[in-house]
């Protein structure tokens, strides 16, 4: 009953939407404070291979390697991501440049792949890694085995996440203020919320997020480090955020359609269905146009609720 | 009395500008205090220190006899200082409790709606500021917007609340209203600031009037002491008049102008908004088109400068076709513009004076040459027209934005006159302006009328159509209900059919 391709879907479409959704939620946050981060996929990428590094490096016990592993790739994402909001919070250059920017600088041809080299990541296994748990023994229980109580354990992170975060940004105070800066920082600074620092926390914050996406990648999917090996999953949660109507629940069963479509070539494959395993690469992308053509009718502008002020850095005394 | 606030010697300078120059308030405890003054006279920037969003570069803020630097907005609000902003200072998609506790450092981590739902409604009853706390802000008028911005400063414990421009968006009888509730603020002990630039509110409401003029303070007087007259006087430094203008030649409607057979066009939402209107402009005529906003006017204007197709119907300049929805041939055929909207539909308001002096001409072998501009004589233009037109500006290449309301206005006035049109539309020219620059545009638009211009003036100000049309329609759901001749024109007769009354033929 578990080889049933449904439920191999269902299982891997988790697997692999996890590091959608942590990157996307990342997203969430920054965008909430009117920051557009699209330097998601570098960010990702800075965060694998620092993870990778430490996973080969850090002595101890292997719970103990993987958990400095996760720190230091959402610390690496953390760095970068302050880089960012250095340049569109404080010096208030295009945020769309800039995330460009940091991409291309940290991506796959870029720091990412540098780092990789001179810390020799890519020529040895990444031996200590994020597994799949057997959780309460039921990892083979019929159907939900698999899919719920065999995942690792940033799967289970995630789910405690996607509450913790809802409740921040729509039942707490500091959430509040936090969507306050992105619809409109001129009424938050008037009401005195200091506009900069929740725009640097929650943008360093959602650098982290994507950090720990790229984690996932190099200690639990691949897993060992491959050159941009994230493959473009940084577009794929720039475009879940909206997907998902910078609402975690939503972006969460956005992440784990995508998961379904990046996991289905390699499923499809190993049964041997004959279908171009680059048409299946490609799955995910087209899915990721659509969505971004259906949201931008304006029935969804109305309703969707992008923070008003994204993408707009924030000044004072303009006049 | 005591004061409790008083700001001695404030300057506060801007690129090229500044706009206060050694201003000096002082205001007592319980009173309502009018800051009387023309729009660029530094009333806005004055309060904008005040509440801690500017620092001033000179001078001193004490509150209750203490000084004070703030260096935040919320060092102003924990000081008691609130601000009801002339453009809302609210989240749209919030809700009204929402905004009102937003940025309150004492509220709990967790938010209680409906906590702050019955504050929200104890200070609504209070002071008459009937508002719903669980609306969203987008759902709400204007004048209900501006409640929930006094509830949310009432609801911080302001004893000061600054009000700046409060009744420019609100109906008389909403004024009122607000004129009450501020009453029964001061009745309270609060201080009221009361920021305008309309002289009747001021006499209506206030206790004493300090005057502003070009950054600097004039004086401050009883209102008991004063009367219209005198604070105009103040405010401007000459005295003023607004009456009919008389014009030395008079229109000639044996030629038309502009003339418009059938004309219907639909709204941006695919509604129809404006139904086979017909009507002709003569030379030299002002024909003022009165209506309550959202009538059509603003489609109307749009069909005639070409920035609107037509569904159906013709318009004609001087006998000349304008092809539909093409404002490059409205304008080849002589029709001037001057929109409503002047900083973001009149004006690119991030480019240069001269750019925007030249939007129109540029493609004239003067100013450009195999497709090339030529700087020197963009730049040429401009400087005679800022001359002529007597435009304050840094110099030619400043942006239009930094630029203040008439000066914006003069910008584009040089703009559209120098194109020798024969025919000029313009939506609520004097909207927002001083009193000074309202004459200087008023006097503007006459001399167009006086050269021959047909003039067609489209404003929700009964008192300027009045004062200057020749010819006064009247638009009501896309149609045109009523015409008169303007010295004929009854006051009574014209709110009744801009409300969408029928008056029976002849009847007064």
């Amino acid at each position: 009953m578990n080889s049933n391709i449904f439920v191999i879907i269902a299982s891997s479409a988790i697997f692999y939407g996890t590091p959608l959704f942590f990157a996307a939620l990342g997203g969430i946050f920054t965008e909430r404070s009117g920051v557009l981060n699209l330097g998601v996929e570098g960010t990702m990428l800075l965060g694998g291979v620092s993870g990778a590094w430490a996973s080969q490096h850090v002595p101890g016990s292997a719970w103990f390697t993987v958990l400095a592993a996760i720190i230091i790739g959402m610390a690496a994402g953390a760095l970068t991501s302050t880089l960012l909001a250095i340049l569109c919070v404080t010096l208030r250059t295009n945020q769309t440049v800039a995330g460009l920017a940091i991409t291309i600088f940290a991506g796959g041809v870029g720091l990412s792949s540098y780092f990789a080299n001179i810390w020799k990541v890519a020529e040895a296994p990444v031996d200590r890694q994020v597994r799949r748990l057997d959780v309460f023994g039921w990892a083979d229980a019929p159907v939900v085995g698999p899919i719920l109580f065999n995942q690792t354990i940033l799967t289970y992170l995630s789910w405690v996440l996607v509450v913790l975060a809802s409740v921040y940004l729509f039942r707490t105070r500091f959430g509040l203020q936090l969507r306050a800066v992105g619809e409109s920082p001129q009424t938050a600074d008037a009401m005195g919320i200091n506009v900069v620092k929740y725009r640097y926390l929650h943008t360093i914050l959602g650098g982290a997020l994507a950090g720990l996406g790229g984690v996932y990648y190099s200690l639990a999917i691949v897993p060992t480090w491959v050159d941009g090996m994230t493959k473009g999953a940084g577009w794929i949660a720039i475009a879940l955020v909206i997907f998902g109507f910078w609402r975690p629940s939503i972006t969460l069963i956005g992440a784990y359609l995508f998961g379904a479509l990046q996991s289905l070539s390699s499923t499809l494959k190993a049964r041997n269905v004959q279908v171009s395993g680059d048409v299946l690469d490609a799955l995910p992308f087209f899915m990721t146009i659509v969505v971004l053509v259906l949201v931008s009718t304006r029935f969804a502008h109305r309703r969707l609720g992008a923070p008003a002020a994204l993408g707009f850095p924030y000044e004072r005394e303009e006049r | 009395m005591t004061s409790a606030v008083r700001m001695t010697g404030i300057v506060k300078r801007f690129p090229g500008v500044v706009a206060n120059d050694g201003v000096d308030v002082d205001i007592r405890a319980g009173e309502v205090h009018a800051l009387l003054g023309e729009n660029g006279a530094g009333k806005s920037t004055l309060s904008n220190i005040l509440t801690g969003l500017y620092r001033p570069d000179e001078g001193t803020v004490e509150i209750d006899g203490r000084a004070m630097q703030f260096s935040s907005p919320r060092d102003a609000l924990d000081a008691g200082i609130g601000m009801v902003h002339q453009h809302f200072r609210l989240v749209s998609t919030f809700t009204v409790a929402e905004n009102v506790v937003l940025g309150e450092s004492d509220s709990p981590f967790m938010m209680d709606q409906s906590r702050v739902a019955q504050q929200v409604e104890e200070l609504s009853n209070r002071y008459g500021l009937a508002v719903d706390p669980s609306a969203r802000i987008w759902q709400l008028s204007v004048g209900e917007q501006q409640r929930v911005e006094i509830v949310k400063v009432l609801y911080r414990g302001a004893k000061v609340l600054i009000l700046d421009e409060p009744t420019a968006v609100l109906t008389p009888i909403e004024a009122d209203a607000l004129f009450k509730t501020l009453r029964a603020m001061v009745a309270e002990g609060r201080t009221v600031i009361f920021i305008s630039h309309k002289l009747d509110e001021v006499m209506k409401v206030s206790d004493r009037v300090t005057v502003l003029r070009g950054g600097k303070t004039v004086g401050t007087v009883e209102t008991v002491n004063t009367n219209t007259r005198e604070l105009a006087s103040l405010m401007v430094g000459r005295s003023v008049e607004f009456n009919r203008v008389a014009r030395s030649i008079p229109a000639d409607v044996s030629q038309t102008v502009l003339s418009l057979r059938g004309v219907s066009a639909r709204d941006d939402r695919g509604r129809d908004a404006l139904h086979d209107i017909s009507l002709t402009v003569g030379r030299g005529e002002i024909v003022g088109v009165a209506g309550v906003a959202g009538n059509g006017q603003r489609e109307l204007a749009e069909a005639i400068s070409g920035m609107r197709a037509l569904s159906s119907g013709h318009i004609d300049v001087a006998g000349e076709q304008v092809q539909s929805g093409r404002a490059r041939s409205a304008i080849a055929k002589g029709i001037a513009h001057i929109p409503e909207d002047r900083l973001h539909t009149g004006l690119a308001s991030s480019h240069s004076v001269e750019d925007n002096l030249a939007l129109k001409n540029y493609r004239s072998s003067s100013l450009s040459k195999f497709r090339v501009l030529r700087r020197k004589a963009i730049r040429a233009q401009a400087t005679d027209l800022v001359q002529n037109y007597d435009v304050k500006t840094p110099d030619t290449v400043t942006p239009v934005r930094l630029l203040s309301g008439g000066n914006v206005q003069k910008v584009l006035l040089a703009r559209e006159f120098s194109s020798l049109p024969k025919v000029l539309i313009a939506a609520s020219p004097t909207r927002g302006l001083d009193v000074g620059a309202i004459e200087t545009v008023r006097a503007r638009l006459v001399e167009a009328a006086e050269r021959g211009v047909g003039i067609l003036l489209i404003s929700e100000d009964l008192d300027e159509i009045m004062s200057l049309a020749d010819r006064i329609v009247v638009m009501y759901e896309g149609r045109l209900v009523d015409e008169v001749a303007a010295e004929s024109a009854d006051r009574e007769r014209l709110g009744l059919t801009m409300g969408g009354s029928t008056v029976s033929g002849g009847a007064r």
